[in-house]
């Protein structure tokens, strides 16, 4: 057999065809939510089904691009990336473009571009290259921190840039560096935590404080070999801080909008003239795709079908809240199809980076799967309602040029290394 | 452990979003109703209610239009309420309780906010409707009522409620339903059907265009015109003798049973409860509970037939062959039962046949045949059964089941009744020897009267009464054209018709015979009871008389029931007479009953009760005479021929 015939066969194809599946889908739903109901022109560019179609064109160049370029050049020249990729976060603060709220774009000529898509790209690569070195051991107290630093650089700086959103998923490298050997402390750490905030604004900080110490001393008194005492009077301390330091995160750290929206999604508010305020605004559209979702039944109302979707019901519908436009327009099957493609993809490229060779494939590999996973998580979520409202786009539906481009450059970095594994063999 | 943590996450989050979807889209998601899809606009087209004319041809009832201003609460936008209010001429603290009412309703659904605008009101506002966003104007019809007569038969359109647009979806929030009458009865006809446009909101609630470019869009189908039976000439005469006195008449045609007039007195002009003072109107008139106009009495009313059941009585006997037309019973101004009297009588004749029995409405004459069908089995409470199914199969004792919503049972007892009352086998005939007269346990409602005459007249079948006679391009319910039967042998008809006759003869009604028509009737007089401050109080005795005419092959046949008018001839009658007179003859040529009744008021007699003041009934009493109101008069010489 001639190897380089045969090489382009040994891309992962069933990746690429979740891939291509799931852009497909997804432009026909932004074709939906964004069509003014007369003729189409499907290559109008005033439009975002328009605008997203060339996307989509530009985004096969940039796939042939990517797949050329030899496997070992990610590896070799990731810390570059990651320099070019901070300070193009960076530059935002200079030159970048203010979009609702959130600076996050630099315009060049009609086009935006928003440099936090393709920081995650980078910011795995950087993460890989570090655990991969041979002097990295993420047991060490030192090289954990110095491998949080990487990912907190771009996670605060995205956070100045007033885009939370994207902030939270940069939680994603903790699965990366908890595959790769960070203590388990860590992930008790943050579990406890969210439990610890929900239990805090929702009960309160004494109900919850008497909670943490029923458990923890209940379950020292039921260990057989007993430690000192003063450990879980730490651990209790520890608790009841942290359960204070939340009130106080949630009462001055947070912004009025970001409160409003874990108060609603804790129920937590209870005066009505606040309630109807929300009602208003975001809670409007959480409640507007909801409603879009739940009126697809099992079957969907149809392809350009859908009356919330044609009347323009959800706000942002082509962007963050596309999964509501699928909710309604394809129904239950629709829906949970396009869940269904994603917990595919995901777990295919978990499958594929387990049988990564290198370490930094492998690392890698997980980034993209645990990126992929909190946008996903989040995205659809919060358009059903199931987490508090945090606006972050679901990869390869939601409109827009960027995000399209930084998923479509974060995955198929990925398809390269993986077919590098095959060819080497 | 550390390779499982992520793959469990994803799996985890995938299940719990597609268990979520199962339930916002299967288990609580209900199916896609356009109605009730707040993105889409309905707009409806209301069709022309149909016409009500009357037997001969005469237009009844028509439309008119009216607008509502309608709004849906999400989208009104601040206003300036001052000026809106002055247009509409309401009050600020109104407009705030519509407003709240229809957003409690529903916020997004379009509610009434003021209904039917005049004409004059509806220009001035129509030209700044624009200023005020989320309002617009509904254009709808309205009933015309071409008459002041007939409010109990024509009755009347009214605003749906809550409860009704729950079990009938048809309607919406401000549409109009019939309430009662042949409104109510003949909605579905009259009515037709709605057409409606779906429209494409956008978000911002703007016109995008029509949903699916109109293929649900229906076109509205105009309501069919019905005829009605009622002569509104006879009907109005009938209305225009009520006049001071309280009661019911009803004329029926024995040959169809169609309802020729159905008078209930006092009535109301039905144009009054049309447009925006319906609701003042109706309120006023409901809180009448002396004269209770919106009550019908013709239908409603159950009051002890008194003596014209005792024909009743005369036909069991025959057909139970207990009594022949020959067998004489004495009477010593009264029924004696071991020397106990059990019921008066007035003085004529003795001992009297069934002929003069009738004619005379001997007490005693009834008493003993009732005895004789009670008492010709061994238990009286068989007796009574037989008894209680022969009478029941002229239509009393149960809803007649008429097209009119609204009806009584009356009440006949059998011997369960009784049985329960006194104890099985611990009763005789002679405890409730007041049903041979009419008293005792009967009651019937004046409508079950006149069919009951209407039978008799037939000798021996009826058919349900019906105010239906033709609908447009439909024919009416097969019920109303099927006779019924009663229990009784038609020979044994002729004789008790002869007695009825013999009535205008020899008996109660001589002077109230019209020349040249043979008129069957029977008086009735019976007592009656009400409670003041708690206390059992006797009233003057009602005036019933019942007829039908002429005496073979009968073209009306009639029950007139007036309260506390005392003896049957003495209103009643006289208005029986007139009614028959004026419907088979066009004119009045007994002007001197028309003039009595018209000067002679009842209206002293329903005071008494709520006077505080002791006061005398029957005999003791006085007739209030009053001039005879110059109007009146005129119009009733308008409804000659």
């Amino acid at each position: 057999m001639n190897r380089d015939t045969h090489r382009y066969f040994k891309f992962d194809w069933i990746t690429i065809i979740i891939f291509l599946l799931l852009v497909g889908f997804g432009w026909l739903n932004i074709l939906s939510a964004s069509h003014s109901g007369e003729t189409l022109d499907y290559f109008n560019l005033s439009e975002p089904f328009g605008k997203q179609l060339m996307f989509i064109f530009l985004t096969f160049g940039l796939i042939i691009i990517i797949l050329s370029i030899d496997a070992k050049f990610y590896e070799r020249f990731s810390s570059i990336i990651y320099l070019i990729s901070m300070l193009s976060l960076v530059g935002l603060f200079v030159f970048g473009k203010n979009v609702n709220g959130a600076t996050s774009w630099y315009a060049i000529g009609g086009m935006t571009i928003q440099p936090s898509e393709f920081a995650k790209t980078a910011t795995a690569l950087a993460v890989a290259k570090y655990i991969s070195d041979l002097n990295t051991d993420i047991t060490k107290f030192k090289d954990q921190i110095q491998s949080f630093i990487i990912f907190c650089i771009p996670a605060l700086l995205v956070l100045l840039q007033n885009d939370a959103g994207s902030t939270i998923v940069y939680a994603a490298f903790f699965f990366v560096l908890y595959r790769e050997g960070l203590p388990k402390i860590y992930l008790t750490i943050g579990i406890a935590t969210v439990i610890l905030a929900v239990c805090a604004l929702k009960l309160g900080v004494v109900y919850t404080s008497i909670i943490a110490a029923v458990l923890i001393f209940g379950n020292y008194f039921f260990t057989k070999k007993k430690p000192t005492i003063f450990k879980p009077l730490l651990i209790l301390i520890a608790c009841i801080v942290l359960s204070s330091g939340i009130g106080f995160f949630y009462q001055h750290v947070l912004q009025p909008h970001q409160q409003d929206r874990i108060s609603l999604w804790l129920r937590l508010e209870q005066d009505p003239a606040k309630l109807e305020r929300m009602k208003k605004t975001f809670a409007y559209n959480l409640n507007e795709s909801e409603k879009a979702i739940s009126s697809g039944g099992l079957t969907g109302k149809g392809f350009l079908e859908g009356t919330r979707t044609t009347g323009k019901f959800v706000p942002e519908q082509h962007t963050d809240y596309i999964f509501s436009t699928v909710g309604e327009e394809w129904g239950f099957l629709g829906s949970a199809a396009v869940v269904i493609l994603f917990v595919l993809l995901l777990i295919r490229i978990l499958h594929l980076a387990e049988l990564q060779k290198s370490q930094f494939s492998r690392a890698y590999g997980y980034a993209v799967a645990a990126i992929i996973f909190m946008h996903f998580m989040i995205n659809i979520g919060m358009v059903m309602g199931l987490i508090p409202t945090i606006g972050i786009p679901l990869p390869l539906f939601s409109y827009g040029g960027s995000g399209l481009w930084g998923f479509t450059i974060l995955i198929f970095i990925f398809i390269k290394l993986d077919s590098n594994r095959i060819n080497e063999w | 452990m550390r390779k499982i943590l992520l793959f469990a996450s994803i799996t985890i989050v995938g299940l719990i979003f597609i268990f979520r979807l199962f339930y916002l889209q299967v288990y609580t998601a209900q199916n896609h109703n356009l109605f009730e899809d707040n993105a889409i606009k309905k707009v409806y087209d209301y069709p022309k209610r149909g016409f009500v004319y009357d037997r001969n041809g005469e237009l009844l009832v028509a439309n008119q239009p009216s607008y509502d201003v309608m709004f849906i609460p999400r989208e009104v936008k601040p206003l300036d309420t001052l000026e809106f209010c002055s247009l509409l001429k309401i009050d600020k603290n109104r407009f705030k309780d519509i407003y709240q009412k229809a957003y409690h309703y529903s916020p997004w659904l379009p509610s009434v906010f003021i209904a039917h605008l005049s004409k004059e009101d509806y220009a001035v506002l129509q030209e700044k409707m624009r200023k005020f966003e989320g309002f617009y104007i509904q254009k709808r019809s309205l009933r015309l009522y071409q008459t002041t007569i007939g409010a109990n038969v024509l009755g009347d359109l009214g605003e749906v409620n809550n409860a009704i647009i729950k079990e009938h979806p048809y309607y919406k929030m401000g549409d109009l339903i019939g309430k009662q009458g042949v409104e109510a009865s003949y909605e579905d006809i009259l009515r037709g059907k709605k057409g409606v446009k779906f429209i494409q909101k956008d978000r911002f609630n703007r016109d995008i265009g029509p949903y699916k470019d109109g293929v649900y869009d229906t076109l509205p189908e105009p309501g069919k015109d019905i005829t009605i039976s009622i002569d509104s000439k006879l009907q109005e005469f009938g209305e225009l003798l009520m006049k001071h006195k309280r009661g019911g008449i009803i004329a029926i045609e024995p040959s169809s049973g169609e309802i020729l007039a159905m008078v209930s007195a006092p009535s109301y002009n039905p144009n009054l409860l049309v447009g925006r003072n319906r609701s003042k109107n109706y309120t006023k008139m409901h809180y009448d509970t002396i004269s209770k106009p919106l009550y019908d009495r013709s239908l409603l009313a159950q009051y002890p037939p008194g003596s014209p059941f005792k024909v009743l009585n005369a036909l069991v006997g025959l057909q139970e062959g207990v009594v022949t037309t020959d067998d004489k019973f004495s009477c010593r101004m009264g029924y004696y039962y071991n020397g106990r009297r059990l019921t008066g009588c007035h003085s004529h004749p003795s001992p009297l046949s069934m002929n003069d029995g009738i004619a005379q409405s001997c007490n005693s004459y009834f008493c003993n045949v009732y005895r004789r069908i009670i008492e010709k089995y061994d238990d009286p409470a068989k007796g009574m059964n037989v008894w209680s199914n022969h009478i029941k199969s002229f239509g009393l004792g149960n809803y007649l089941g008429y097209d009119l919503k609204i009806g009584s049972k009356g009440y006949i007892p059998d011997g369960a009744f009784y049985d329960k009352w006194y104890g099985k086998g611990r009763w005789s005939s002679t405890y409730n020897i007041s049903n041979a007269i009419g008293q005792g346990e009967v009651l019937a409602t004046p409508i079950q009267l006149a069919n009951m005459v209407a039978a008799i007249g037939n000798r021996g079948y009826f058919y349900t009464p019906h105010i239906i006679k033709n609908i447009e391009g439909d024919t009416i319910d097969e019920n109303y054209t099927t006779p019924k039967y009663t229990t009784i042998d038609k020979e044994n008809f002729e004789p008790v018709v002869q007695g009825m006759f013999d009535v205008y003869n020899k008996g109660t009604a001589t002077y109230l015979r019209v020349p040249g028509i043979d008129i069957c009737g029977k008086t009735g007089t019976a007592e009656n009871y009400t409670k003041i401050d708690g206390v059992k109080t006797q009233l003057t005795d009602h005036s019933i008389f019942v007829a039908f005419a002429p005496k073979d092959n009968p073209k009306i046949a009639i029950a007139v029931f007036v309260e506390n008018g005392y003896w049957g001839s003495r209103f009643a009658g006289k208005i029986a007479s007139l009614m028959i007179e004026k419907y088979i003859k066009g004119h009045i040529t007994r002007t001197d009953l028309e003039d009595w009744i018209l000067s002679h008021s009842l209206e002293d007699e329903y005071a008494k009760p709520y006077s505080g003041k002791p006061f005398k009934i029957n005999g003791e009493t006085t007739l209030q005479v009053t001039p005879i109101d110059k109007s009146i008069k005129s119009k009733i010489s308008n409804l000659s021929d």
